[in-house]
């Protein structure tokens, strides 16, 4: 695995390990670029994005990036089907409006997805929740529930449910864990009891396919 | 070089055109007939550098010209885009040596209806050949090829120089690194049509158009070119601005007169937007180049398959838009964007808020300036 910049956001180191050299990848949802840059630079991938802000787009335009200023949930229909080797969705899933619908336009345009995710069924979430009685808010989901912009939060069981309901299997599963640290798990073993990634991770990193 | 006098509207027409060049030609049209020679008078900014890799070709839109970052011989008014070109702008002139041209069939000094026609020795009025935007686009190439620039780093443009820009990278990708067409389309619409109709036939009831030929009958269609340029302004601007600037407020009175002088605001700004036109452009040259926008269609030319107008481009494409931009709406630059991304061509496509329509992109749109200069200085990393 190629060196990964200290300022690359763990999730997406762990998206970026799992791309391969010269791969066609479109970054839906793609920030400021940081990912995408990076894959090109260390992996030879020929990027393109999708991203909502303006702002986030020009920076994308100044590194030298293809991205159009779109929105995940209006602008994936536009899109040939296997038109890229991935798909990334990194920390964007729970913005949309109709998750199911992104995820399976995702496996329709790329041979494999990869998508990261905050896990709500985090220990700390649910003792937020169940200790101080209010919506948790987290370092990485820093907002007050009337205004956040992350409007389908779930846990990771929720979301390999959904992974079957869209018919993909799941290739690849990683725990990311608070200190950035991803480790392999087991999507069908999520849980032991109470225990288990889905009580343990703050999120989870998946590569998908079509079944 | 040319130095003969090319205008008949004497009080109007500038003695100083910048820099012209007389080509042979011949300048094949997409109508049939072919122009030779053909002139084409342009305005370079900054310096060619040694390796010719940091050509930036500036195309206007339906009534610009060459004075894209200088002071307009005619209107003594700074340039039409001194915002984004010039001295440390986005598209420097420190850096970049800048090249615009006046369209073929305008009225600034390139070859057009106001011009001599060779065989009768008077002005060609409407027996000058329509032109069209391939056809604009292959005298700049031969304008590019005669300063010796076998590659452009940029080519970029607004409005129906955003249709040139396309038409670049359809005609010539392998002589044009990167391109910014801004707030324009692929085709022009049944409303654009439309609108331009109204124009032209505005400007042909005019008693004083004389089919053509004021110039011999020494007169000019002043009132229907005004009336054009008056329907043309409100396109141009958003329902929003137009309401925010003037709203139902009166002019120089505190009343209604009930009479049908120019009671509101929005009445005398429009009359001045079509008093000042008349004074710088010409009627004919509006109707040639109003039809070439019109005839643009750029997948027609590729089985009506825009996609097809791309394949394989090594070109890189930054598609800018304007959210109250109703001439060109930001969905119809997208569907570029989609044909660009159908192809996988290196395109990129912003979206800019603003409230200032269609003519946003003459004005000043900071978050449009960062995207230009982010764009063209990654183009130009490893070139110059």
């Amino acid at each position: 695995m190629s060196a990964v910049p200290q300022n690359l956001r763990p999730d997406l180191a762990a998206i970026a390990a799992m791309i391969r050299p010269g791969a066609r990848v479109l970054d839906v949802g793609c920030g400021d670029g940081a990912l995408l840059e990076h894959l090109v630079a260390t992996r030879g991938v020929d990027g393109r994005g999708i991203e909502i802000s303006q702002a986030n787009v020009n920076a994308c335009v100044a590194r030298g990036l293809a991205v159009v200023q779109g929105d995940a949930d209006t602008d994936l229909a536009d899109y040939p089907a296997q038109a890229f080797d991935a798909v990334i969705l990194s920390q964007t899933i729970q913005a949309t409006e109709k998750p199911a619908t992104v995820l399976s336009h995702l496996l329709r345009i790329g041979r494999r997805t990869a998508v990261s995710l905050p896990n709500f069924g985090y220990w700390k979430v649910r003792a937020a929740l169940l200790v101080g009685g209010r919506m948790p808010r987290t370092r990485s989901l820093d907002y007050s529930w009337y205004e956040t912009p992350n409007i389908h939060l779930c846990t990771l069981a929720d979301f390999v449910d959904l992974t079957v309901a869209c018919g993909a299997t799941i290739v690849e599963a990683h725990a990311l864990e608070e200190s950035g640290l991803a480790t392999p798990m087991n999507p069908r073993r999520l849980t032991h009891g109470l225990l288990g990634p889905n009580l343990s991770a703050q999120g989870g990193v998946f590569l998908l396919k079509k079944a | 070089m040319t130095d003969a006098p090319r205008f008949a509207r004497p009080a109007t027409r500038p003695a100083d055109v910048g820099l012209a060049v007389t080509l042979p030609g011949p300048l094949a049209l997409d109508c049939g007939r072919s122009l030779s020679p053909v002139t084409i008078a342009y305005m370079t900014y900054g310096k060619l550098n040694a390796a010719r890799s940091n050509a930036i070709l500036i195309c206007h839109a339906l009534t610009g010209d060459q004075f894209v970052a200088s002071d307009n011989p005619v209107t003594g008014k700074p340039g039409w885009w001194t915002s984004m070109v010039g001295p440390g702008k986005p598209i420097d002139t420190d850096r970049f040596f800048v090249i615009c041209a006046n369209v073929v069939g305008g009225c600034m000094g390139s070859t057009g209806p106001t011009e001599n026609d060779p065989a009768t020795g008077k002005p060609y009025g409407l027996d000058f050949p329509l032109i069209t935007v391939p056809d604009m686009v292959r005298s700049q190439k031969m304008l590019i090829d005669h300063l010796g620039i076998e590659k452009l780093l940029a080519v970029a443009g607004g409005s129906m120089g955003g249709m040139q820009v396309l038409q670049w990278a359809a005609s010539y990708p392998d002589h044009v690194r990167a391109v910014v067409p801004i707030a324009c389309a692929a085709r022009h619409s049944a409303q654009n049509i439309a609108f331009h109709e109204v124009g032209r036939q505005a400007i042909m009831a005019d008693p004083d158009w004389h089919g053509g030929k004021y110039a011999e009958a020494g007169t000019f269609p002043s009132k229907g070119l005004a009336v054009a340029r008056m329907a043309a302004h409100i396109t141009y601007v958003s329902e929003a601005a137009l309401q925010r600037k003037f709203g139902r407020n009166l002019q120089n009175r505190a009343a209604l007169s009930f009479q049908f002088a120019p009671d509101f605001q929005i009445e005398s700004y429009l009359h001045h937007q079509g008093a000042t036109f008349v004074d710088r452009f010409d009627a004919n040259s509006y109707l040639y180049i109003t039809r070439a926008m019109d005839y643009f269609d750029l997948a027609a030319e590729h089985g009506g398959v825009l996609a097809d107008a791309f394949r394989d481009s090594p070109v890189r494409f930054c598609i800018i838009s304007f959210s109250s931009d109703w001439l060109f709406p930001p969905s119809v630059n997208k569907q570029i964007a989609h044909a660009l991304n159908a192809v996988a061509a290196k395109v990129s496509f912003v979206e800019i808020s603003t409230d200032k329509g269609h003519d946003a992109f003459l004005l000043h749109e900071p978050e449009m300036f960062d995207t230009v200069r982010g764009f063209l200085n990654h183009a130009a990393t490893d070139v110059i």
